[in-house]
């Protein structure tokens, strides 16, 4: 019959369409059936290891180090965020660290949700202390391009704080960046051991300006500065720490 | 440069040298009296309308501009031999996989059996390393085709050729001379990683965005623009997903500079068979000085356009025919986000170049690719819908042959179902699925509640047809540039009216370089359901920024661009951003057929759908009443075409 379709199609024009077989392959076991291993990179898992942050304040003494980054790797919707960032004295061998372990999961088009737990640590003369806190937050990016991540914390003790922390790529040319930078941490209760006040803690701000020999590796020049507020500040300086701060830095972003 | 000083150099480069000679021979610089048809491989046998050829799929170091590379090759060269059929051959063709890996070889726009098609886990298992698989089908067409690996990456290493087939009758067109001309796009990167670092950052090979520096020049678009774009975290520099910072840009296996050459006879016409084989370039074309007669799209014949410029969708093949004067002629390709070009050459004489003409600015999306200006596209809309010449044709067309075919075969079938059917067709576009005549353009049409979740960045308001547009960067400089409503077919056809219509939404999400069909990827929805002999229209609307280049396996789409029933019939078809275009499809052929966009990281990723035909009575009922929750459409309850 199809046969006798096409040939009548051929009669009609002469460029008439051909037709295939008539010998049906079997019919596939739906939903058995499973076709498509040409197409299967949409189940890969993909990762992404950052050094956003990776720098030294040379002009400062005690030679302020300090960086910040993350590993993360799974599919589109489903992935696991490492965390880490850090900063110390060289000179004295001592500062803080955090790492968060966080499950991630596609919620809108432009953001993720990620809930997990964070370890605070405090290492140097007195050895190294440590307080572990569950985290929640978004990351994505906001309308015109900002990069936004909202966090919420509570630690084992019940004490609850946020951070917010939003950054911008601001092309000079194609491979000249400039990145300007904030971080606001704010606390509902003050605990005093980790020098967190009541309310509004710090701001600090950033300015790197870095350049993409490769899109992988940017070295850059930046100036950092850092205000605290309240509690926070009167904990800070009885630690004999600056209640603020300007720091120029060198350093390198980092990624594969 | 002398010979001497040719072979000096070789000598200094060594094996650098010998590597660089990837090129087949069909795709050397031609003598001044050469053959008036590129050598096509050498059949192992040739007789009595049997044609076999030998194909070995291998790993072949090759070389451009002094870097080195691995390429998956077609009997040792990027790209594989010609091969060449006349309509009414039967073709053997054994694939001999070296690899040690699977292989596959798809042969783009030709009607086979589907077990012939050769895409690994659809229509067969794949060439499984180190064997050997025999394709057997007959040559049921003409025209200029290529063919492809379906398996991996392997078509971004090289593994592609190009397959002309001789009508058996005449050439509706005169020429001389022909050349093939394959472009295509080569990175010394692994794709596995290409395809990684898109995944950790979309516009990674995007060194074409704009700029503080270029915001202040007036490059572009105005800071209002910017802003109105950084609102939706859309970029209107996002043409090409990979660009010139990796690719290099071949025509016909070769770099631009000095590039392939193709020598001609003062006086000839030459025939320029162009295919681009490339994994995600889109290319526009043009030769500088010459204007070009379009007369084969996709290997079907077209009435003669004339043009000076015409894009190439990744997987298209356009013919035309050029009457070159006595002087070089510089063949330019540039890809649609100008970031490079492949380059050949055009000329009576060996040695002669033509200048090599300027790159254009590259271009940048506006918002009508996001289907967001609203006042205008109302109009041209109902411009469109309006100036549709084949309109009325098409329907009537369609009328005639559904009367026709009720006659000559309907007759000693099912009295009942098929004076149902009859009545149907008899009023095409009035029939219950209330669908409009045959070969007529799609209307402007508002973007229904469904967003496609968030594997889809953003819908586009409305959608409409855009077959009349050049597409981005083209057609605002003077040039003539073909458009898919030039089209018409050489040969008017009757066109049966769709028995129901399928609407496919192209999505995806750039920020995180996701790729899919109505927000699904492939593993996640793999099946389209087709049902033998119906008469389908497939809606595509694409709800992203990027161009797609559709592909449908086994089976003939035909293209409405509003030329009635003569209406382009197109293998591949170019889907612009917040474009909605429709394609009958005769539904004719049994079995899982690959359907997918030709973009191979976007197909890869998801944008990938098996169009699944089977008999009515093959269906089970739960799936056909989920398909048709309406009823089923007319055709269905047709003894003959149920039982074909
Ligand atoms: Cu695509």
């Amino acid at each position: 019959m199809l046969r006798s379709l096409a040939l009548a199609l051929l009669a009609l024009a002469a460029s008439a369409p051909v037709t295939a077989q008539d010998d049906p392959p079997p019919f596939p076991e739906y939903p058995d059936f499973r076709p498509g291993a040409v197409a299967a990179a949409d189940r890969d898992l993909y990762s992404l290891a950052l050094l956003d942050i990776f720098e030294v304040a040379p002009a400062a003494s005690g030679v302020p180090a300090r960086l910040e980054g993350f590993y993360r790797i799974g599919t589109d919707y489903n992935r696991l965020f490492v965390r880490a960032e850090g900063e110390g004295l060289i000179s004295e061998a001592e500062g803080e660290a955090e790492v968060q372990a966080l499950y991630s999961r596609l919620v809108t088009e432009y953001f993720e949700a990620q809930a997990g737990v964070r370890l605070d640590t405090e290492f140097g003369e007195g050895g190294l202390r440590a307080r572990p806190q569950l985290a929640v937050g978004l990351e994505g990016l906001a309308p015109y391009f900002f990069e936004v991540e909202p966090f919420l914390f509570l630690s084992y003790k019940g004490d609850l704080s946020a951070r917010f922390e939003g950054s911008y790529d601001l092309l000079i040319t194609q491979r000249l960046v400039l990145q300007p930078e904030a971080e606001v941490t704010v606390a509902l209760q003050e605990v005093e051991d980790w020098g967190v006040g009541t309310g509004l803690n710090a701001v600090e701000a950033g300015l790197r300006l870095r350049y993409e020999v490769e899109r992988e590796v940017a070295p850059y020049v930046g100036f950092s500065v850092l205000q605290r507020f309240g509690g926070a500040a009167d904990f800070a300086r009885a630690e004999g720490e600056p209640t603020s701060e300007g720091l120029f830095v060198v350093g390198v972003r980092l990624w594969r | 440069m002398d010979r001497r000083h040719f072979i000096r150099n070789a000598s200094a480069f060594g094996a650098l040298a010998g590597l660089s000679a990837l090129t087949p021979a069909w795709a050397r610089t031609g003598l001044a009296h050469g053959p008036l048809r590129q050598p096509g491989l050498v059949p192992t046998v040739k007789r009595d309308g049997l044609v076999e050829y030998d194909i070995t799929i291998d790993r072949t170091r090759l070389a451009f501009g002094g870097r080195t590379g691995t390429a998956v090759t077609m009997n040792g060269t990027v790209p594989g031999p010609l091969l060449r059929f006349t309509e009414g051959d039967e073709a053997v063709i054994r694939v001999h996989n070296r690899l040690d890996e699977m292989t596959s070889v798809h042969w783009h726009g030709l009607i086979l059996p589907n077990d012939q098609d050769g895409v690994p886990h659809v229509n067969f298992p794949g060439i499984a390393a180190r064997s050997t698989f025999e394709y057997r089908y007959p040559i049921r067409q003409f025209g200029t085709y290529w063919c492809h690996s379906h398996s991996a990456f392997q078509e971004q290493l090289g593994h592609y050729a190009a397959l002309v087939i001789d009508p058996a009758g005449p050439e509706p067109y005169a020429f001389d001379r022909e050349y093939v001309v394959v472009l295509s796009d080569w990175t010394f990167e692994d794709p596995h990683d290409v395809l990684a670092h898109l995944k950790k950052r979309a516009n990674y090979y995007n060194y074409q965005r704009q700029t503080v520096a270029g915001l202040l020049l007036g490059e572009g678009m105005s800071l209002g623009q910017r802003l109105d774009w950084d609102r939706m975290r859309m970029d209107p520099t996002d043409i090409a997903d990979i660009t010139g910072a990796t690719y290099t840009f071949l025509m016909n296996g070769q770099a631009p500079d000095p590039g392939w050459s193709g020598l001609f006879r003062p006086g000839e016409r030459v025939r320029l068979r162009f295919v681009n084989a490339s994994a995600l370039t889109f290319y526009d074309v043009r030769l500088p000085g010459l204007p070009m007669t379009v007369v084969q799209v996709n290997g079907q014949h077209v009435q003669p356009v004339e043009t000076d410029e015409f894009r190439i969708g990744i997987a298209e093949t356009y013919d035309v025919v050029v009457e070159p004067g006595d002087r070089a002629y510089t063949v330019f390709a540039e890809p649609m986000d100008r970031s490079g070009y492949a380059r050949g050459t055009l000329a009576p004489r060996a040695g002669m170049t033509a200048p090599v003409p300027e790159r254009r600015e590259r271009p940048s999306l506006t918002m009508m690719d996001m289907g967001m200006d609203h006042g205008e596209m109302g109009h041209e809309g109902m411009d469109m819908s309006g100036a549709a010449p084949g309109a009325a044709a098409g329907g009537m067309a369609g009328m005639d042959h559904g009367i026709d075919h009720a006659q000559t075969e309907g007759m000693d079938h099912s009295g009942m179902t098929m004076a149902a059917a009859g009545g149907e067709m008899a009023m095409p576009g009035q029939d219950r699925s209330g669908l409009r005549p045959p070969g007529t353009l799609p209307e402007v049409t508002m973007h229904g509640p469904d967003d496609h979740g968030i594997a889809n960045a953003m819908a586009p308001m409305q959608t409409r047809s855009r077959l009349h547009e050049p597409g981005v960067g083209l057609g605002n400089d003077g040039r003539r540039v073909l458009v898919y409503t030039d089209l018409r077919s050489l040969h008017p056809e009757p066109r049966r009216a769709p028995d129901r219509e399928v609407e496919l939404h192209l999505t995806g999400n750039m920020e995180r370089y996701m790729w899919g069909i109505d927000g699904k990827t492939y593993t996640e929805d793999p099946l389209i359901p087709l049902v033998y002999g119906e008469r389908l229209r497939l809606t595509m609307v694409n709800d992203t920024m990027m161009n797609h280049p559709m592909h449908l396996h086994g089976m003939w789409m035909e293209l409405e661009n509003g030329q009635g029933d003569h209406i382009p019939r197109v293998h591949t078809v170019v889907v612009k951003p917040a474009e909605r275009l429709s394609l009958l499809v005769e539904v004719d052929a049994l079995g899982p057929w690959a359907f997918h966009c030709h973009v191979l990281y976007h197909m890869d990723l998801g944008m990938f759908r098996v169009a699944m035909v089977q008999r009515p009575d093959d269906w089970d009922a739960e799936r056909l009443a989920e398909m048709y929750p309406q009823g089923l459409p007319p055709g269905f309850g047709r003894p003959d075409l149920a039982r074909g």
